[in-house]
């Protein structure tokens, strides 16, 4: 998990969540905001960018947009988990189906919590469960992590058949949520609304994650990925950081699967199986584990590479059985391409695209 | 620059705000929907109607449940070739939703929003239809037969625009249960169930007739293939009589274990679990390479009692077995059609069936009306209810029992009941053939 350019990623890491890269240099007032300021009106910046999607599009794409969100996030927290503190977890899935869980049973049970609170405590119970098993793992490395993240992404699924009363069992939870609120009527669709909603949540997050990867823990995490040793001697806590990092990833992930469960209306164990958690770490080496801006093209690839295969497969008019298998050989062979000729993923292909670019003008 | 961002930052906050505030009534607390508007006729020209279906194409799923769509699929082509129905040829248009809810969710959108699909037909699964039957009912596309038998689809009140098919699992079970009681009387009984809502309703059922009988109640889950110690405490109660509420990968797989245990009851196979083609194809695909490598997959199945609603391709007697076996090997992808293609060919000629009754002049309303007045008369063995708050679909089943040889034998012709506590009565049920029918120009 060691990147060869840290400073380039350093920088890339601090541009967090807009949907546009700040182009200010840093001489500006824009380079003496503090940190927090500046991801937080990024993340404005690229929630108006998403709202005004939303108004371009229709309703079908505002669900995949919310999608296209809720992945993100995900993604994100594994991006710092993986790009940042180097631990490999193939256990994200079982996160998000902790909080797409908990958001279906608060939603029957106490129906009348809002929604923010049903996020806040989704927020709370993912930091409980990611202390839990964060705090269990934090002494394995590489393979061993990973395989012990697996038993959860394998095992939790399981839970919903043992308790059929609590968790329906493979029928899973249904439930309804308020759509846009009145005052909104005509104005935006339900789809629209809650694609709204979902990248509100979405980008307030990704700050927090831009904001911690460029801070004083993002680097220790970066130091300790390194190499461990080193960051012992220099006086970095090892467990303590490992933790925390863990708990960050798994925070994001069960609002994402929180956010999912609003989306959706539904909550079963099929969609949160193995290859989930497998599909989520190889979109991410796909979109770039260097930098949060991977999370993007990493969310994008998984959305909406299926949909184009399968109208490719359309337009080729090709036989029903080709039809119906051809997206899942387009995500491995353009999975493949891209680690073939761009390492970093598709957001290391930009940069060195832009670097090139730049290199040539100044040139000229 | 910085004030332009600025005042976009300054709006977007706004907004953000707003939505805050706004979250703050409860998440859950749902108002009651507008009426739907349904004089329209998407999808609908004066020579094609386009309806969708969501479909495990792929998947884990996809082996057992492939089959619906391709049957369906070839009786619209038939129907096509006969001239359509009305003058409009069907477009039916099948999504993959690898039996994963959410991707439901998304392909049935992209069926209703890009596609424009007129009705959806025959959407498969339990948990991946429950996600979308709120959607179409408040969008006011009809959901007509979708291919489960949960209860959940039977609900006027709450979902007037869905229209269940499949005899629910409660009513085929109460049918189970009178003929155990009725034919083997004193005999030991065990339950083996998959653990969710066919398990549930089909207890319910059974348990009206056979709560003395009952030894023991054996579950599965259906992502564990694993039998082994079912069908040993199946062994242990000293059941005798074994009612498999059960899809056909377990059908086979307790059929395979209590034949390695040199156990033999009297098995009860329900509807879901009883296309012998399939059930065939299984049981030679887990001997293979095992002892039992030599045994012909028929020596299983003998003697096992079946309960269904369907014509079916075993039977040589009825027209309708005959139609479909012929309708598939013109328009079919190829090789024999079993039992769960008739499934899907039975839902297609029904739907056309109605799209016919609906006339020449299409909206989602006459579809509706036509539905609720439809008189139906086949090709399933039993009345049907689409009317009058009761869309319940197929009424009761029939019992056959398989012999060696793949020939079935009418044991108990077509009984009809309720969910609840209801009667069991005998029906006389008139069909009409293949060529009476109308359900094509």
């Amino acid at each position: 998990m060691t990147s060869p350019t840290t400073e380039r990623e350093e920088r890339s890491t601090t541009s967090g969540a807009g949907a546009e890269p700040p182009r200010t240099p840093r001489t500006s007032r824009w380079g003496s905001l503090p940190l927090p300021a500046r991801h937080l009106l990024l993340a404005a910046l690229g929630l108006a960018a998403v709202t005004g999607l939303l108004f371009a599009t229709g309703d079908l794409t505002a669900l995949r947009i919310a999608a296209i969100g809720y992945t993100m996030l995900a993604i994100a927290g594994l991006q710092l988990l993986v790009g940042g503190s180097g631990q490999v977890s193939l256990g994200h899935g079982a996160f998000m189906m902790i909080g797409a869980y908990t958001m279906a049973l608060l939603i029957l049970h106490q129906p009348m919590l809002p929604l923010a609170a049903n996020l806040g405590i989704i927020v709370v119970v993912s930091i409980v469960a990611g202390v839990a098993v964060g705090a269990a793992t934090a002494r394995l490395h590489g393979p061993y992590l990973a395989g012990a993240t697996l038993i959860l992404a394998v095992g939790l699924p399981g839970l919903t058949h043992r308790y059929h009363e609590v968790f329906g069992g493979s029928n899973g939870l249904n439930i309804r949520t308020a759509g846009a609120p009145p005052f909104l009527d005509g104005l935006l669709s339900t789809s629209e609304w809650r694609a709204l909603v979902v990248w509100t949540t979405v980008v307030i997050g990704l700050a927090v994650l831009a904001t911690i990867s460029a801070g004083r823990l993002g680097r220790r995490m970066r130091a300790l990925r390194d190499d461990e040793t080193a960051a012992a001697m220099a006086g970095i806590p090892v467990g303590k950081t490992k933790v925390v990092a863990f708990v960050i990833a798994s925070t994001a992930g069960g609002l994402a699967g929180g956010l999912q469960a609003y989306v959706l209306g539904t909550v079963t164990p099929s969609s949160f199986t193995l290859v989930l958690s497998l599909t989520l770490l190889a979109a991410l080496v796909l979109g770039g584990i260097g930098s949060l801006w991977g999370a993007l093209w990493a969310s994008v690839a998984i959305v909406y590479l299926e949909i184009w295969a399968r109208d490719l497969a359309r337009a080729m008019d090709m036989s029903r059985n080709a039809e119906n298998n051809l997206p899942v050989v387009f995500f491995g062979i353009v999975l493949i391409l891209i680690l073939r000729f761009w390492p970093l993923g598709v957001h290391g292909a930009l940069q060195s695209l832009r670097a090139r670019l730049r290199a040539r003008s100044s040139s000229s | 620059m910085r004030e332009r961002s600025g005042t976009r930052a300054a709006l977007a906050s706004a907004l953000a705000l707003v939505l805050l505030a706004t979250a703050c009534s409860g998440a859950g607390e749902v108002g009651d929907s507008a009426e739907v508007d349904l004089d329209v006729a998407p999808g609908v020209t004066d020579d094609s109607v386009i309806i969708g279906s969501h479909q495990p194409l792929t998947g884990p799923a996809a082996p057992g449940y492939l089959a619906v769509s391709q049957g369906a699929a070839a009786v619209f082509d038939y129907v096509n070739a006969q001239g359509g129905v009305n003058g409009r040829e069907i477009d039916y248009r099948v999504e993959d939703d690898k039996y994963d809810p959410s991707e439901t969710i998304d392909v049935t959108r992209q069926l209703v929003i890009e596609d424009e699909i007129f009705a959806m037909v025959g959407g498969l699964g339990t948990p991946t239809h429950s996600g979308v039957l709120d959607y179409l009912n408040e969008e006011g596309v009809p959901d007509v037969f979708p291919s489960s038998g949960a209860l959940a689809w039977n609900n006027t009140e709450e979902h007037p625009l869905t229209y269940g098919w499949q005899t629910d699992y409660t009513k085929e079970a109460k049918i189970q249960g009178e003929y155990i009681v009725e034919n083997f009387p004193d005999q030991n009984v065990g339950y083996l169930f998959q653990n969710d809502d066919i398990g549930e309703d089909s207890q319910a059922g059974l348990d009206q007739y056979l709560s003395d009988e009952v030894v023991t109640r054996q579950h599965y889950e259906s992502d564990v293939p694993d039998l082994s110690s079912q069908m040993a405490e199946m062994e242990d109660s000293g059941a005798e009589v074994i009612v498999c509420s059960c899809i056909p990968a377990f059908v086979a797989l307790a059929m395979l274990e209590a034949a390695g245990m040199g156990y033999e009851p009297q098995w009860v196979v329900s509807s879901i679990g009883g296309d012998t083609a399939t059930l065939q194809a299984l049981l030679a695909e887990f001997t293979d390479g095992t002892d039992a490598e030599d045994v012909p997959a028929d020596a299983f199945l003998d003697g096992a009692l079946i309960t269904s609603y369907m014509p079916r391709v075993e039977d040589e007697d009825d027209d309708w077995g005959q139609f479909f076996l012929s309708v598939y090997d013109e328009y079919g992808d190829g090789g024999a059609p079993t039992n769960t293609h008739v499934f899907g060919m039975t839902q297609a000629v029904m739907f056309a069936q109605v799209l016919k009754s609906a006339g020449e002049d299409l909206t989602r309303q006459s579809l509706i009306d036509a539905l609720e007045t439809q008189e139906w008369q086949g090709p399933g063995f039993t009345p049907f209810s689409s009317s009058d708050g009761d869309h319940g679909g197929h009424e009761g089943v029939y019992v056959v029992q398989y012999k060696a040889g793949g020939t079935i034998e009418m044991v108990q012709e077509a009984r009809v009941t309720d969910r609840e506590g209801g009667p069991i009565e005998e029906v006389d049920f008139e069909r009409l053939s293949p060529e009476d029918l109308p359900f094509h120009d």
